[in-house]
């Protein structure tokens, strides 16, 4: 009974040494509104609706480079992942743009798609789909060679031994990378949009609020941003859990 | 069944003739179904399998025994196509491997099931993938679900089940497609003692139901003499017949069968010169 409760003691503590650093002004509260103010702006700009259209836009963006990122980086990974000398010739090239921060490349995208909304959901898709793509390559790679061997000696073809065995193989794989792929997409949108001039999404609210010290409004928007990347996360492991129910298993 | 003249070996090995010559000039002694010619293996320049000759007879258990490193699972994966060889021909009734159905047993029956299908779809898998209809499909899991008498839920998940569960599925499912020839690579080694005596009855079971030729490679003298109709014993390397023991003890075997005064006979016998290569 008691330890159902336990996952509410961290954010209650944050909240109480929040509210500490005030009441002991240790903080100017130009810097940081008390967390109850906070929670009370937050409750309103849901039931106002004010926050609604940059969640809305934020959110478009964040699923639209996301499915861009899965319809080319699945299907490029799974190929590439079959043929091992494949992969080894363009790892050198995943593995250096994966290591490169994708904000880095945020001004070379701008060239090319201009300050569009496009340009925004390039760049995320482009962070989130080599993700995509290095974990099913991976997952492919790593499949069980019994397994495969198994499938083999039944005599299937080499087209079933792809489709029932090394592609099921690396779905397990492919949804690890499908998790931080959103988690990127949804980073890399809140950076674009409050730096390549957008009129919408959370990310121009935070930046907005924080221009006119509008730090309560800033807080929520936070506070917001924060809740959409764990509710993203948790939509997928709880997809995963369902659909990958051997995964960690077998 | 019990043919006196079934061991049918030959170690050619020493004759030192180009492989095409032996190919040609060794027939396969009578009731064989498995021949193996020429059959040349080596491993960075070191030669595990140098002209090796081998007839493995139909219908029987023979199970593969050896020092460590002298390449019992090579062979058996060489046969049964999963390793190639580097010279040699190996032919089923005289035909090609492709043209044969085989079945094989891994050792690791975690990583050779199909964990995203229900362990009942694991044995069907085969024979949806050979085209088998619906209707045929249930009959046959059916019939190896009575043959094996199983008991637990096939409905369930291969992680869901225990080790000697798992290997029985495997073992239903190798079996599924009727193949000529059934490969076991160490079955009982991951299993408990208790899991080694049920899988051994139903493996002795199965054979005499189906007549199926079995090859079992084992590293534990025990298993590999319990289920045998022959010894095959391999020297170290480079690797030739040490020789050929037959059992021919009546089956079923009971477990008691390892007190058998012709049991122990055997695997003393076997042990003599399991010891005496180990020491060449």
């Amino acid at each position: 009974m008691t330890r159902r409760w336990l996952p509410l003691l961290g954010p209650l503590l944050l909240l109480a040494l929040w509210q500490l650093m005030i009441s002991a002004h240790w903080v100017k509260p130009v810097l940081l509104p008390p967390p109850g103010d906070t929670l009370a702006h937050l409750v309103e700009v849901f039931t106002s609706g004010a926050i609604l259209p940059d969640l809305a836009a934020t959110l478009y963006r964040t699923l639209a480079s996301f499915a861009i990122a899965v319809a080319i980086g699945v299907p490029l990974g799974v190929v590439l992942g079959s043929s091992e000398g494949a992969y080894r010739s363009v790892e050198f090239v995943i593995d250096f743009f994966r290591s490169t921060p994708s904000s880095a490349l945020i001004p070379l995208f701008m060239l090319i798609f201009g300050i569009t909304d496009i340009n925004k959901i390039a760049i995320a898709s482009f962070g989130a789909m080599l993700i995509v793509l290095f974990n099913s390559a991976y997952g492919v790679m790593n499949a069980k060679k019994t397994r495969v061997m198994a499938a083999q000696i039944m005599g299937v073809s080499r087209w079933h031994v792809f489709k029932d065995v090394l592609l099921m193989e690396s779905l397990a794989q492919t949804f690890v990378g499908l998790r931080s792929a959103v988690s990127m997409a949804l980073v890399i949108v809140i950076v674009a949009e409050m730096f390549i001039g957008s009129e919408s999404g959370l990310g121009h609210r935070i930046i907005d609020a924080q221009q006119v010290f509008n730090v309560k409004d800033m807080y929520t928007a936070i506070l917001v941003t924060g809740a959409l990347g764990y509710g993203l996360n948790l939509v997928f492991l709880l997809a995963e859990k369902r659909l990958i129910h051997w995964s960690g298993k077998a | 069944m019990n043919a006196p003249h079934a061991v049918s070996v030959l170690s050619a090995a020493a004759t030192g003739q180009p492989s095409h010559a032996s190919v040609l000039s060794l027939p396969p002694a009578a009731q064989t179904h498995v021949t193996v010619r020429g059959l040349c293996k080596a491993f960075g320049g070191v030669p595990l399998y140098a002209d090796f000759n081998l007839d493995l007879p139909r219908g029987r258990i023979v199970s593969i025994f050896g020092p460590n490193g002298c390449g019992k699972s090579t062979l058996m994966n060489m046969i049964a196509g999963l390793v190639p060889m580097d010279a040699g021909e190996i032919l089923f009734d005289g035909k090609t491997l492709k043209q044969t159905k085989i079945g094989y047993v891994f050792q690791n029956y975690r990583d050779a099931l199909f964990p995203w299908l229900s362990a009942w779809d694991n044995i069907a898998y085969p024979l949806r993938r050979g085209g088998m209809a619906a209707a045929a499909v249930q009959a046959k899991v059916d019939a190896l679900v009575a043959l094996f008498e199983i008991r637990f839920d096939l409905q369930r998940y291969p992680y869901e089940l225990s080790g000697g569960q798992m290997q029985t599925v495997c073992i239903m499912r190798s079996l599924a497609t009727e193949p000529e020839v059934l490969f076991l690579d160490e079955p009982f080694s991951a299993l408990d003692f208790e899991m080694t005596l049920f899988i051994r009855a139903k493996l002795q079971e199965a054979h005499l139901a189906t007549g199926t030729t079995m090859v079992i490679v084992s590293h534990d003298l025990e298993d590999a003499v319990f289920l045998a109709d022959r010894i095959l014993l391999l020297t170290r390397r480079p690797t030739r017949i040490a020789e050929i023991v037959p059992f021919d003890l009546p089956r079923p075997r009971q477990p008691e069968a390892v007190a058998d005064a012709e049991f122990v006979r055997v695997k003393a016998h076997t042990l003599a010169v399991f010891r005496r290569e180990m020491n060449t």
